[in-house]
């Protein structure tokens, strides 16, 4: 079955939560458990393993920067890109405080929107 | 939720620092309510816009947002969905974005977890709770707790802080359409700051942070190049290089 032939019945999307959500997410927390005690934490494959998991997440942060849905796409792609950037930068800057550098980036976000409102 | 009688010691003189599960519950929801919590509810609520635009009915959205409980995740989903992906590679791309979960529970397990006591369906349902969020807070706080409240701790912190993400969400999806598009467009753009923060923070070796610059580049020039499909290449390939590269830097070409 087809991806758009599935999300067109009503139960459809709801398998696909089941079984490509909540399957393919908790499936890696209980081999978690299970395997705990066994693997140890820092040996190699283990290491490769969140290489490879951590390049992931980290592609999809960068899309939801440079092609976001939503109200977002429209602001510049600049402004997005400097928003995150001093967002992050930020966040090392004063002790890797989270909420320092998720606050500086929406402020950019904000301030330079508003600009770019203003301007046109 | 687990019974949390059973794995109390019986109460036997107890040291003065040791109280019944139920009370380190009852603690780790009060640690819930927190700043980090705060950033994760407020990047849900921005999640809860990007379902509706993408078309996930208010049902379906609660449903991502309670059975996987992984942000990435969630909006990994979201995204193959609407690309009308079919099961098994939109499977396949999820559990390629929640691989990092297994390495977190690993390294979470021995310190929740009492040798001959800890049942391990008590540690599969507390697992469910492993995410960013909550396990940088056990990583950093668990430690300094005493062994036995640990586990109801982080069960009563998990719960709490899904819940509360859950009811939030829902009400977000309800309220977004009459969000003025700022509120709307900050609240998109919390999400991959906070991510950008926190998987840095999470980072303990080179290889970690490698990876994480590899993946900030590869993933936007495989999206244009290679769509569909850019996710898992940017996972294998720019996780591979990252683990190549600092491994020759670690201990030489072996």
């Amino acid at each position: 079955m087809s991806g758009e032939a599935l999300l067109s019945t009503w139960w459809g999307p709801f398998v696909m939560i089941l079984v490509a959500g909540w399957l393919a997410t908790d499936i890696w927390r209980w081999l978690g458990v299970l395997a705990g005690g066994r693997l140890r934490e820092d040996s190699e494959v283990l290491i490769w393993v969140r290489c490879v998991a951590t390049a992931l997440v980290a592609g999809v942060i960068a899309k939801l920067i440079l092609f976001p849905q939503g109200a977002l796409a429209d602001t510049p792609m600049a402004l997005r890109l400097a928003a995150a950037a001093a967002g992050f930068a930020a966040f090392l800057i004063f002790g890797q405080r989270v909420i320092i550098g998720v606050s500086v980036g929406v402020a950019v976000l904000l301030a330079g929107w508003t600009a770019v409102l203003q301007l046109n | 939720m687990p019974a949390h009688g059973d794995i109390n010691p019986t109460p036997a003189p107890l040291p003065p620092d040791t109280a019944p599960g139920r009370v380190w519950m009852v603690r780790g929801a009060r640690a819930a309510i927190s700043i980090p919590a705060m950033i994760l509810t407020a990047a849900f609520v921005g999640y809860a816009g990007l379902a509706r635009e993408s078309g996930l009915s208010l049902a379906e959205t609660l449903a991502m947002t309670g059975f996987i409980w992984a942000l990435p995740s969630v909006v990994v989903l979201t995204g193959a969905m609407t690309s009308g992906l079919g099961l098994i590679p939109a499977a396949f791309a999820v559990a390629l974005a929640s691989v990092r979960l297994m390495p977190m529970t690993i390294a979470l397990l021995p310190i929740v977890k009492i040798p001959g006591k800890t049942k391990t369906w008590q540690l599969l349902i507390a697992s469910h709770f492993v995410a960013v969020t909550a396990w940088v807070y056990a990583m950093k706080h668990l430690p300094d707790l005493p062994k036995e409240g640990r586990l109801p701790f982080f069960i009563g912190f998990g719960a709490t802080v899904s819940s509360f993400v859950f009811v939030m969400t829902g009400i977000a999806y309800l309220a977004v359409e009459q969000m003025p598009p700022m509120v709307a467009g900050a609240l998109f753009m919390l999400t991959p700051v906070y991510f950008l923060c926190s998987l840095w923070g999470a980072a303990r070796l080179r290889a970690d942070k490698a990876a994480m610059i590899a993946g900030l580049c590869l993933g936007p020039l495989f999206f244009l190049y290679v769509p569909g499909l850019d996710l898992l290449w940017t996972g294998l390939i720019g996780g591979t290089a990252a683990y190549l590269g600092t491994r020759v830097l670690r201990r030489g070409i072996s």
